[in-house]
């Protein structure tokens, strides 16, 4: 299977079964259009009066199509189906992540919070000590033989319950040697009780921050209220410069969501890029689809070409020197994914849980507070096999809409907590999801197609 | 090629043979939080050929 699009001006043809991507001429790109379902005879009978272009010409680039197709640069089949189960089988039972709720309380009133102002749709509560280390001793027992293990502190506002952050992150700490495990911490923060003590704390630990701004004051300023009703603007973005400004090369995201009321995002992202951050994400709303703050049909044409501008805006910035990136563009093509990960996708249930500040697992933060998702706790282990199961089955090849879809290696299926959202099943496919993501997936490949044929 | 410029990618189907190691970061768990993509995790081995 093949995707071919024009972008950037650039003719692009995915190869998607074994990841080539090519960079073509206008003939070219027509050819392979038709080069399955026609002749070599029908082909450039069809293109020599369209082009100015000799027989020979024609010839050479057929000749040249064959020759990609026979390396397996094109139109490679689909074998991978019948290794999904397999290859997702592989690394059943062990956990590799954790999202811990170490806070679910908030000191931001935001309306558009997907957690319900931290709580998600339950009391408030504060992760004690003893609940963190008992996740930490859960994710070592069960994570075999992985190394690598992320901790995500979240919330709420996970700086509610600094102090206990900072106790679990030295628990972690105190035995990672012994089990031969390397823990990667990662906070989320609105910024609010941002300190010099959470600084220079954060960015001793933390191999990742998260911290949350929407771009321009007046959308920011829109949801993200305290409960007195005060936009955090003016507050947290002097404190984000000082944490980025000190973060020392270590990885940080400033990230953003866009709703209906700011689908022209681009303009929040310049706003992030004018106070001189350089490492961006912005996401579109997750929320019920009646809710007025939703992302319309309407919406879409605006959003997609706010992606594609800032596909153009990466692609000035870098050379002007000054590049930036931005989350879902980021596509490392010689160095991305394996096909075990492409099938897989994100591990939620499976490799990835979350835990609520009483020790509750969840497949992840999205479905916390969903009781029926519940898979067990922190002291006894998963006893919700069936839903766990429904997790661990829930390979890209499971869901009939993605079989056949051009860019399923790529997003693996999608978001289960989005599909079960937008159809009532894990097993769903959020379509408008799948709309932003595949003209995501374009514009980071065109960047990148720029970007590799550049240095050659 | 004199048509066709060919980025350098990783081989997928070669990645079928020894791939799933695992080791890799969570999709979506450092930075967006609400959806899912596996195509900008990188891959934690080193040589990638496999």
């Amino acid at each position: 299977m093949i995707h071919q699009y024009k972008a950037g001006g650039k003719n692009i043809v995915m190869d998607i079964c074994s990841g080539s991507v090519h960079e073509v001429d206008d003939v070219t790109y027509d050819m392979i259009e038709a080069y399955q379902d026609k002749t070599r005879e029908e082909i450039i009978d069809g293109l020599k009066n369209r082009y100015d272009i000799s027989i020979g010409e024609l010839n050479e680039i057929y000749d040249e199509i064959t020759e990609l197709k026979e390396a397996g640069k094109l139109f490679v089949e689909d074998t991978y189906e019948s290794m999904a189960g397999e290859l997702k089988a592989r690394t059943s039972g062990v956990i590799k992540a954790l999202c811990l709720h170490i806070a679910h309380t908030c000191n931001l009133n935001c309306s558009y919070c997907f957690a319900s102002q931290g709580r998600f749709h339950g009391e408030r509560a504060l992760m004690s000590f003893e609940v963190g280390k008992q996740a930490i001793d859960f994710l070592v027992a069960n994570s075999g033989t992985r190394h690598n293990l992320e901790v995500d502190f979240f919330g709420g506002e996970p700086l509610m319950n600094f102090e206990v952050v900072k106790q679990i992150v030295e628990y972690a700490r105190s035995i990672e040697k012994q089990h031969n495990k390397n823990f990667r911490f990662t906070l989320t923060t609105n910024g609010m009780l941002v300190d010099d003590d959470v600084i220079e704390y954060a960015n001793r630990e933390m191999s990742n921050v998260v911290l949350s701004l929407d771009g321009r004051k007046e959308v920011h300023d829109r949801f993200r209220k305290d409960y007195a009703g005060n936009g955090s603007w003016e507050k947290i973005v002097p404190k984000f410069r000082e944490f980025v400004k000190r973060r020392g090369g270590k990885n940080y995201y400033i990230r953003g969501t866009f709703t209906h009321a700011n689908p022209d995002f681009l303009k929040d992202i310049e706003v992030m890029l004018n106070l001189g951050f350089r490492e961006l994400s912005m996401e579109p709303v997750v929320c019920a689809k009646d809710d007025p703050m939703a992302l319309t049909e309407e919406d879409l044409p605006v959003v997609y070409e706010q992606y594609e501008k800032l596909a153009e805006l990466m692609l000035k910035k870098d050379k002007e020197g000054d590049p930036f990136t931005f989350y879902h563009y980021m596509i490392d093509l010689k160095g991305g994914p394996c096909i075990y990960k492409r099938i897989s996708g994100c591990g939620s249930g499976t490799e990835y849980m979350a835990v609520t500040p009483w020790g509750d697992l969840y497949p992840c933060h999205q479905f916390v507070g969903e009781e029926k998702f519940k898979l067990g706790d922190i002291w006894n282990g998963v006893n919700n096999k069936e839903v766990q199961d429904d997790f661990a089955s829930c390979n890209v090849y499971a869901k009939e809409e993605c079989k056949t879809c051009w860019a399923r290696l790529y997003c693996a299926g999608g978001c289960a907590a989005n599909a079960l959202h937008a159809t009532g099943s894990v097993r769903g496919v959020y379509e408008y999801g799948c709309k932003l993501f595949k003209k995501r997936l374009e514009c980071a490949i065109m960047v990148e197609v720029t970007r590799s044929l550049k240095e050659d | 090629m004199k048509h066709i410029k060919t980025v350098e990618t990783r081989n997928l189907c070669e990645s079928a043979k020894k791939g799933g190691c695992g080791e890799c970061q969570t999709s979506c768990q450092s930075a967006c939080k609400t959806s899912c993509g596996i195509a900008n995790q990188k891959c934690e081995k080193s040589d990638k050929k496999n």
